[in-house]
């Protein structure tokens, strides 16, 4: 009996190691191309060490300094422009998107071709986000597109240049990070409430609940899982957001800097082969994410309990 | 949780990813070539086309060219390989490349380099570059090359590479509103007009008066001042000097956005600029060199604009784009390069050959002179104008003195960085600051910056 039970125990070990042999691939990969660079950024931040044309200067151990030189740039504003954008195409995102899933599930109210409108809703989320941003280039330039359609229907007597100030295009770039988003997180929603036992939604509705009431106060507190992961996957690439500003504004940030984000200032120092420099903004960049992101997970998750 | 952790430490791994990097140094010594023995491969870096095509047209010992166009097959076996980056990454790739070229395998090492004037000095200053002597190209040889052009690439005294060709600005103007506004089309009356700023600025205004822009945008002149600066940018790998003729492109172009003599453009290039060139375009004239005018003020023009365009020499001689062919150090392929070097730049019947067929104005001033003087050679696009001969014209005052190491750097960071003050969103000051910092995060070394009083 108890060598059956050794032999049992033993064969048990032996399926265990191949769980760990097929992970193996995942944490070779992981070590090599993540854990490798991201030990050596943070290294080098203490360093001053970057590459002009071929002259390369340094590793020279140089402390903190990194860190102490970024707080006296503009690094406060970039990451307050980051903020500014990431919620201006946050905002109208997530109160579209909840508006749409409870028109899209909402028994009462048939909408005809919702299939087809879901697939509509979907589709600027397909386009690369560069894409979009070459696009909106061409769309908004002074000889754009937008500009003649506004003269020829006697809106604006001169071109309107939306790139040259600091409203159209923050707007622009909030719009574009609004319709590639918004067809995501409505799927997401519908789909989430699709799968919901409605047993209380409809008893609300029964003791006389309008729609919208039953929606605000029994769906969406049901929703908060999903939406705090919406919220948190959309904080996480509206820190890293590059590629729509990078592209509209030529890597310029224009005007004056208000449309660049922090990764975009991280590129400025790669541009430079900055390594010490870049390395030690992408550790504030990382420390900053890490909170940001602990606070939101708390606060949405305090309601549950 | 964990999701979120590790979505977290993702995230700062991808950044960090992109900072891996090591390096290696240059040396002030001027570099040799490997003389032992002829590789097989010839390894080429270009930022675009031309040189390829050129070589494949005009080279008598190639055989054959790839279906993918990559390599070119020598009819002694040899192989061209050729490695196209765009502008934007040219160097990036390049330095990387160059790091290894000491320990890859001889067929492995680049041979050629293309280098736009924005960076020659770059590679240079950094030994790179093998002297022609070393490759067995005489002076003779580069006899009747522009002697401005090989000033630029000499080293110790000794040239370091060849320019294929040679690219003298010219200010290009529409007939049908420089008959509107001046009351004349031909290209000598105009070029009194416009033979100073001072003149310049005047026609400035009459075109205004009649609905007209001077030039397009900020950028547009740029290039007229920058080239005549009286100093490099930096010359002491620290301090960035601005030079007074910088800081009048910034007063003229500030002056011109205010009173409407621009149409707001903010860079060469961009949609609205070619825009302006095209038929329902507005704007006076674009300063222009000589592929500026040959290809792209002709595509942007389109079929109208052809017999309405025109070309003088403007207020000063300018140039915009120029590069060198070097032999990178190192190389093994020495007779290859020197066959190569000397069809495209010394070569007198190729190179009339090139100049004809491509309209390429080419290293070799008997070529050029000729073809000025051939009162057959005017362009239908200018209404007959004979351009080359303002252009050889102009060709030997170029002065490339002034080119440095930071150049590319310098130029994209002062055009950006002054837009936002030319549309008066930002203070002179608050521009000034703009620059300061664009230039210290491009390159790190570069901790002063002196403007002028």
């Amino acid at each position: 009996m108890t060598k059956k039970r050794k032999e049992k125990k033993k064969k048990q070990r032996y399926y265990r190691k191949w769980g760990y042999i097929f992970t193996l691939p995942f944490f070779i990969g992981f070590f090599v191309f993540f854990f490798v660079p991201l030990a050596s950024t943070v290294f080098y931040s203490f360093y001053e060490y970057y590459m002009v044309g071929l002259m390369e200067v340094g590793p020279n151990y140089v402390g903190f300094d990194n860190y102490i030189s970024l707080l006296q740039t503009e690094l406060p504003k970039y990451a307050l422009n980051t903020l500014i954008l990431w919620l201006g195409g946050f905002v109208p995102q997530i109160i579209i998107s909840l508006l749409l899933a409870s028109w899209f599930t909402d028994a009462r109210l048939v909408v005809h071709g919702a299939k087809f409108f879901r697939v509509i809703i979907y589709m600027p989320g397909m386009i690369m986000a560069s894409a979009w941003a070459m696009m909106f280039f061409t769309l908004f330039s002074n000889a754009g597109p937008i500009n003649s359609l506004l003269m020829t229907l006697g809106v604006v007597k001169k071109p309107v240049a939306f790139m040259s100030s600091v409203l159209g295009t923050r707007i622009l770039i909030c719009f574009m990070m609004f319709l590639i988003n918004l067809g995501n997180s409505t799927i997401l929603l519908i789909a989430t409430i699709m799968e919901l036992d409605l047993d209380m939604y409809e008893s609300a509705r029964i003791d006389g609940c309008s729609h919208g009431q039953a929606f605000r106060k029994v769906v969406v507190p049901l929703l908060s899982p999903v939406l705090s992961y919406i919220v948190i996957t959309s904080m996480v690439s509206g820190i890293q957001m590059f590629d729509l500003p990078q592209i509209l504004t030529d890597g310029q940030g224009s005007p004056n800097r208000t449309s660049m984000t922090l990764i975009m200032y991280l590129n400025r120092h790669l541009l430079g082969n900055n390594y010490g420099l870049a390395g030690a903004l992408s550790v504030y960049i990382f420390i900053v994410s890490a909170i940001l992101c602990f606070f939101i997970y708390r606060i949405l998750n305090k309601k549950e309990e | 949780m964990r999701k979120k952790w590790s979505g977290l430490f993702l995230m700062g791994l991808t950044a960090a990813a992109v900072l891996t990097g090591c390096g290696g140094g240059g040396s002030k010594k001027l570099p040799s070539a490997d003389m032992s023995k002829e590789g097989k491969v010839i390894n080429v870096c270009l930022y675009q086309e031309d040189t390829k095509n050129l070589v494949n047209k005009y080279y008598s010992e190639v055989q054959e060219v790839s279906e993918d166009g990559e390599d070119t097959i020598l009819k002694d076996g040899t192989k061209i390989h050729w490695i196209i980056n765009g502008s934007e990454v040219f160097q990036t790739k390049l330095d990387e490349m160059l790091k290894k070229q000491d320990t890859v395998a001889a067929d492995d090492r680049i041979d050629i380099i293309d280098l736009e004037g924005d960076y020659v000095k770059k590679y240079l200053e950094s030994g790179v570059c093998v002297p022609l002597s070393d490759i067995g190209i005489t002076d003779d040889d580069l006899k009747n090359q522009y002697p401005n052009a090989k000033e630029v690439v000499t080293v110790d005294g000794k040239v370091c590479g060849v320019a294929t060709g040679i690219s003298p600005g010219l200010f290009a103007y529409r007939r049908s509103i420089a008959k509107d506004v001046l009351g004349t089309d031909d290209p000598d009356k105009v070029q009194e007009a416009l033979a100073d700023w001072t003149k310049f600025d005047e026609v400035a205004q009459k075109a205004k008066d009649k609905g007209y822009y001077m030039l397009s945008g900020f950028a547009d002149a740029y290039r007229v001042f920058s080239n005549n600066m009286a100093g490099p940018w930096v010359s002491d790998n620290k301090t960035v000097k601005i030079d007074p003729a910088i800081m009048q492109w910034i007063e003229m172009t500030k002056k011109y956005t205010d009173a409407g003599y621009n149409h707001k453009t903010t860079n060469v290039f961009t949609e609205d600029w070619m825009k302006d060139q095209s038929a329902e375009g507005k704007v006076f004239g674009f300063f222009y060199s000589t592929w500026g005018i040959n290809f792209t003020l002709v595509g942007n023009a389109g079929k109208e604009g052809f017999g309405d365009w025109a070309v003088c020499k403007g207020p000063k001689p300018f140039y915009w784009g120029a590069s060198w062919l070097v032999a990178a150090k190192n190389t093994d392929n020495p007779k290859h390069i020197k066959e190569i070097f000397e069809l495209l730049s010394c070569d007198r019947d190729t190179m009339k050959k090139i100049a004809v067929d491509t309209m390429t104005f080419v290293n070799n001033t008997e070529v050029m002179n000729e073809i000025a003087e051939d009162p057959n050679s005017g362009l239908d696009f200018l209404g007959g104008q004979n351009h080359i001969a303002l252009f050889s014209e102009v060709a030997p005052t170029i002065n490339y003195n002034n080119i440095c190491a930071y150049d590319q750097g310098c130029t994209l960071d002062i055009i950006y960085s002054f837009g936002d003050y030319f549309l008066g969103n930002i203070s002179l000051d608050e521009a000034k600051k703009a620059f300061e910092t664009a230039i210290k995060e491009r390159y790190p070394n570069l901790t002063d910056i002196v403007w002028p009083d």
